[in-house]
């Protein structure tokens, strides 16, 4: 009797199998959350380092522009000009283009010719961005200094290289934001006599409008915080950019010129922190965006 | 003008236009493929970098690459296929899990250079690995694991929820359904997904610059002991990567034909990252097959 009362109390094989599974998934998952956690909560103490230790003011550094830490100078304004402008401009320019390859290719060509480009820019999004900027170095540069004199380095060849490096990505969210949109409508709008162009531009891109800015939102996050593709093409000197083709730096540049190339715990490399601070704070501020575009959606 | 003529007008400036677009973009692919291949023969593949003279290869950096996408998805895969399991199967709806979800989504929209800097901060001085291959690994599976657990998660979900009923049904416990019912089901997707995670990483630069290192020492491929420190498998040697070379040759790098290691660089990057798209369809398609019969 006792046995058989001990038998039928105890956890079963199965159950216990259920808790040690329940109890390693969820491990796995604080994990990653944990990491998430530690990640912001040391660049960002990294990142205040500067303004704690060695007295530079926050608004000093934000509204500087004179970047020369080996003289205690410390302006970012140069590089997030730069970084703003490189990104809004390549944003600009990929997204009217993402968007028409994506009406031609979702509701003017046959279903088969998609078959047949979704490998292709499958290919193009996975290109490593070096191998971009090695493209914008060897043929946009040369090209630049052809037409436009000068070195050929600067704002304008990093547009090129990162407007390239995110078109394919936009296009293919573009695209299945199209896609999304349901075949009723197409119908609906052609069954009331609209054209094809009407019911693109009235039924198609407002519905999937939502789609569209969170793709134009991630692409710019990309470029963002791209690094070396456009360290290899902006030229790298830190001064505020007064034309497209002068030379500059961004955030991402002077991070990866950097680094190596000072002592850790030293000003001009908390200053470096900084600049990586800045760069985290943009990233989280393009997620929102992301969630507020993707959420107005879904309403 | 008529709503007609306005749609053809629109029709021929979209189609055009577009055409346009595809012709530069798949130009510049073909540009990069045609000035490289020719560069791609046994001796590029399998000859050490030169660091000042002409005619060197990429033998060490490919395998870098090769070897370190293996070690990151080790890392990785277990880790993330868990945590997806955990979010499709076990979480609850409520706001801990959505502030789970939320890390994970703040994780993927890191910038590689950041996570680098992190890695470089963390694992290279902090946990004493100094510029090595395990650094590099860790850093790359921070990147790799928002977008392998999202992928995973995704293969789960679509498993029809009747299969799971059917083992609840028997009086199997969720983890044994979630074994050795959905997981199965779900595997062609995981693989995919691994595969093309898998090739994201194969390319990655700026995460690695100040984690795995620039350069590589001279290491002896005839050597299996990973304790040993001129081993091939030794995962705490330094390690240059391919897409960091191409990177660090043209950045600062004293070659005299650079233009020609990267244009070979350059193809072999895209051929083997699109090898890792084609495997990923295949095996997926493959398995599926494989699975239904």
């Amino acid at each position: 009797m006792e046995d058989l009362k001990k038998r039928l109390t105890q956890p079963s094989i199965e159950s216990k199998q259920e808790w040690f599974g329940k109890l390693i998934s969820y491990l796995a998952m604080i994990l990653i959350g944990g990491l998430v956690g530690i990640i912001l909560i040391f660049l960002t103490l990294k990142g205040i380092a500067l303004f704690k230790d060695n007295g530079v003011g926050v608004w000093h550094f934000l509204s500087g522009t004179d970047w020369q830490p080996s003289h205690h100078h410390y302006g970012a304004l140069p590089m997030i000009v730069t970084s703003f402008s490189v990104t809004v401009l390549s944003g600009i320019i990929a997204l009217p283009l993402a968007l028409i390859v994506a009406i031609a290719i979702t509701e003017m060509l046959p279903e088969r010719v998609y078959q047949y480009l979704q490998p292709l820019i499958e290919l193009l999004v996975g290109i490593p961005s070096v191998v971009y900027g090695y493209l914008g170095l060897t043929i946009i540069v040369p090209y630049l200094r052809q037409v436009f004199g000068g070195t050929g380095f600067g704002i304008l060849a990093a547009t090129c290289v990162l407007f390239l490096m995110i078109l394919p990505t936009m296009t293919s969210m573009t695209i299945d934001s199209f896609r999304a949109v349901p075949q009723k409508y197409r119908q609906a709008s052609i069954g009331l006599g609209a054209t094809r162009w009407q019911t693109i531009s009235r039924v198609i891109i407002p519905s999937a409008k939502n789609g569209v800015l969170t793709a134009m939102v991630f692409g710019m996050a990309r470029a963002f915080g791209e690094a070396l593709a456009v360290q290899m093409v902006i030229g790298n000197t830190t001064v505020i950019p007064k034309g497209l083709m002068e030379s500059s730096a961004t955030l991402t540049s002077v991070l990866t010129t950097g680094i190596g190339n000072t002592v850790m715990g030293t000003a001009s490399n908390n200053a470096l922190w900084s600049l990586a601070l800045i760069l985290l704070v943009m990233s989280l501020a393009f997620n929102l965006l992301m969630r507020l575009s993707s959420k107005k959606g879904a309403r | 003008m008529r709503p007609e003529r306005v749609d053809r007008l629109a029709t021929v400036i979209v189609l055009s236009l577009a055409g346009i677009v595809g012709m530069v973009v798949f130009s510049l692919l073909i540009y990069i493929l045609a000035m490289g291949i020719p560069h791609i023969n046994w001796h590029f593949l399998t000859a050490e970098a030169e660091s000042f003279s002409a005619g060197g290869g990429i033998r060490d950096q490919l395998f870098n690459s090769l070897y370190l996408v293996v070690l990151t998805l080790i890392v990785s895969v277990p880790l993330a296929l868990c945590a997806a399991i955990y979010l499709s199967e076990y979480a609850p709806a409520n706001r801990w899990t959505q502030g789970l979800r939320l890390a994970i989504e703040v994780l993927s929209s890191l910038p590689s250079v950041v996570v680098g800097l992190f890695g470089y901060l963390v694992f290279v001085l902090q946990f004493g690995f100094d510029f090595s291959l395990l650094a590099g690994a860790l850093a790359l599976t921070i990147l790799n694991l928002p977008i392998l657990t999202r992928s995973c998660e995704d293969a789960l979900r679509q498993v029809p929820y009747l299969q799971r009923q059917a083992g609840l049904g028997l009086g199997m416990s969720k983890w044994r359904v979630t074994t050795k019912i959905v997981l199965p089901a779900a595997l062609p997707g995981i693989i995919t997904g691994t595969i093309l995670s898998a090739g994201r990483i194969f390319g990655e630069a700026a995460a690695l610059i100040y984690t795995a290192g620039q350069s590589s020492p001279a290491i002896n491929y005839a050597d299996w002991n990973p304790f040993s420190p001129t081993s091939f498998l030794n995962p705490l040697r330094p390690a240059e990567t391919l897409a960091v070379h191409i990177w660090k040759v043209n950045s600062e790098g004293l070659v005299p034909d650079a233009r020609a290691v990267s244009n070979g660089s350059a193809a072999v990057l895209i051929i083997t990252i699109l090898l890792f798209n084609l495997i990923a369809r295949y095996a997926g398609h493959r398995i599926k097959q494989h699975l239904t019969k």
